[in-house]
């Protein structure tokens, strides 16, 4: 046979694959290894999804999506963010953040291209950047500085070949937060650079400590940057597959060409119930984000009284504590802490060598299961 | 702090620990906040809400009771003439001091009084209404609705919590 794609054969399957057939097998599993809301998508959201089938909103929308809809999203970027996009030509509806950013890395990239990515990250970021022909450059973040992303330490990665850096904020595996002042210096790096910038901002509105800034607000980023955001996480509709994209005309336009030719649009229905989620559901995002900030700080606490280090997650709905003290790299940690207390947690090396000495935690679970997981952790830890 | 009696209407066995972390406080501070609602009135009682039709077994119509023996409930509309000075108060309190009469609210639209009762079986409701209710003076009017099932209650769904789906572990 003939060889398949070198480049996709290269990248090795995601990690986290072993646990799940693992956790599949074993009952009580208390799971914190789920990178998707506990919340079943609001009633309201749902029922216009419901809605939208009984009146036979089954066909395709126009590439960009529903007119509607991407009003929606560009009025609520500009009044909750000061960020501007024009709903005709910036914004582009996408089967979620993933779509999102492989329409952005291919229309970004030309071949041999590298995107600078600090990491630990997303798993998808790296892959993605692969799959448009460029190359992924990591750049550590440390725990001691809260995983915020070290500038210097970017400015260092750039070549003659760098197109690009990807952040993520908050941050998918470390909850952390980039504040304002690294935002701002990393525009000023690209502007240095002649760099663009893809923000993925899916967990802005999960946001616990200060107020989120939108990349593509901040003076200087707007024609360099493509940001990212969709519904899965503030509206718990990650199966509904739906995000969208904004970027200046130039870019979203030829993003919007790739995207016509291989996902022609985003599904009608998720699109429909999208306008519901943006028009009537913020009472129920609102509730949703308290009660993760609640479990959060619970959560949190609860690490670090069974002796777990654990920097602050200022967002999203992941701690990323250190799991050193117990002497076990990430991987054995997360193997035997699920076969002996039957608690899944994604080992931190997946995300990246620096997320090694971590495990990541979701805490979107119900509390009684929350608490009973730090007890088995506790009692894990002793045992060692 | 609206947010701890958010938290404990919700959830009023959540322990004074963990609402001190949800919140922010330390727990000294909500130990004192709670005590003082608690005398003062602001937190009347904490209570548990049952689904008294899955204790039964199977069992169907059956509203929250909280008082030995009662299995039927009604809502029950009420019709007054509302006099001088008063209006319907004085009526509505002389009908909220019978045990039986779980919940008395003034309403707008065709009544003027909407109770709920609840008692052991039809017959002591129908007995309360037509001895009781119906012969007080300045009440017009009754209509009673008997409860046949329940399916939310003060927020709370009675039907099976909703499968979780999600995979054991994404990324």
């Amino acid at each position: 046979m003939r060889p398949l794609n070198a480049t996709i054969s290269a990248i090795p399957p995601s990690g986290i694959r072993r646990f799940f057939d693992i956790a599949a097998e074993m009952d009580d599993v208390i799971s914190l290894g789920v990178g998707e809301p506990d919340f079943v998508t609001p009633w309201r959201i749902r029922e216009a999804g419901i809605y939208a089938l009984e009146h036979g909103y089954t066909t395709y929308t126009g590439n960009a999506g529903l007119p509607r809809l991407r009003e929606l999203i560009c009025a609520d970027l500009a009044s909750r963010y000061d960020a501007h996009y024009d709903p005709g030509t910036e914004c582009l509806i996408t089967t979620g953040v993933s779509e999102g950013l492989d329409l952005a890395f291919r229309v970004l990239l030309n071949p041999g291209d590298e995107v600078i990515v600090p990491e630990p990250c997303y798993v998808a970021y790296q892959p993605c950047v692969a799959f448009a022909g460029g190359t992924p450059v990591g750049v550590p973040t440390r725990a001691e500085d809260g995983f915020v992303i070290d500038v210097d330490a970017v400015e260092a990665a750039v070549t003659p070949r760098t197109a690009a850096v990807l952040i993520g904020s908050p941050a998918n595996p470390t909850g952390a937060v980039q504040p304002p002042e690294v935002l701002r210096a990393l525009v000023e790096l690209a502007e240095r650079h002649d760099l663009y910038l893809l923000s993925d901002e899916i967990y802005d509105r999960l946001t616990y400590e200060g107020t989120h800034t939108c990349l593509g607000a901040v003076p200087g980023a707007r024609e360099r940057t493509v940001v990212l955001g969709g519904f899965s996480k503030a509206q718990a509709m990650t199966g509904w597959r739906v995000g969208w994209l904004a970027a200046p005309a130039p870019i979203a336009e030829l993003c919007l060409r790739v995207h016509q030719y291989t996902m022609l649009c985003a599904p009608h229905v998720s699109q429909v119930a999208a306008v519901e989620a943006l028009s009537n559901a913020e009472g129920d995002v609102a509730e949703m984000v308290a009660d993760y900030d609640r479990r959060r700080r619970v959560f949190v606490k609860g690490l670090r009284e069974i002796g777990l280090e654990c920097p602050e997650p200022a967002g999203a709905f992941y701690a990323f504590p250190s799991i050193r003290t117990s002497g076990l790299d990430a991987e054995t940690f997360a193997e035997r802490l699920l076969r002996e207390e039957a608690v899944a947690v994604v080992p931190g090396s997946v995300f990246g060598p620096s997320g090694e000495g971590h495990v990541r935690c979701s805490y979107a679970t119900a509390l009684p299961q929350l608490e009973q997981a730090v007890e088995r952790i506790g009692n894990f830890l002793r045992r060692l | 702090m609206r947010e701890i009696l958010e938290l404990l209407e919700r959830d009023a066995a959540l322990s004074h620990h963990t609402v001190a972390t949800m919140v922010g406080l330390p727990v000294e501070e909500v130990d004192a906040r709670i005590a003082e609602w608690e005398r003062t009135g602001v937190i009347r009682r904490h209570r548990a809400v049952v689904d008294w039709a899955r204790y039964e077994d199977g069992g169907h119509g059956v509203e929250p009771a909280g008082r030995t023996g009662a299995r039927v409930t009604a809502f029950i509309d009420v019709s007054v003439s509302p006099a001088r000075g008063v209006g319907f108060d004085d009526v509505a309190v002389r009908i909220s001091r019978f045990d039986e009469v779980r919940d008395c609210y003034l309403v707008s639209g065709g009544h003027d009084l909407r109770c709920t009762v609840v008692g052991p079986d039809i017959r002591s409701i129908s007995d309360f209404v037509s001895q009781k209710l119906s012969t007080i003076d300045r009440v017009r009017s009754t209509a009673t609705h008997f409860v046949l099932a329940t399916h939310k209650r003060d927020g709370d769904t009675f039907t099976e919590p909703e499968p979780d789906h999600r995979l054991p572990v994404m990324p």
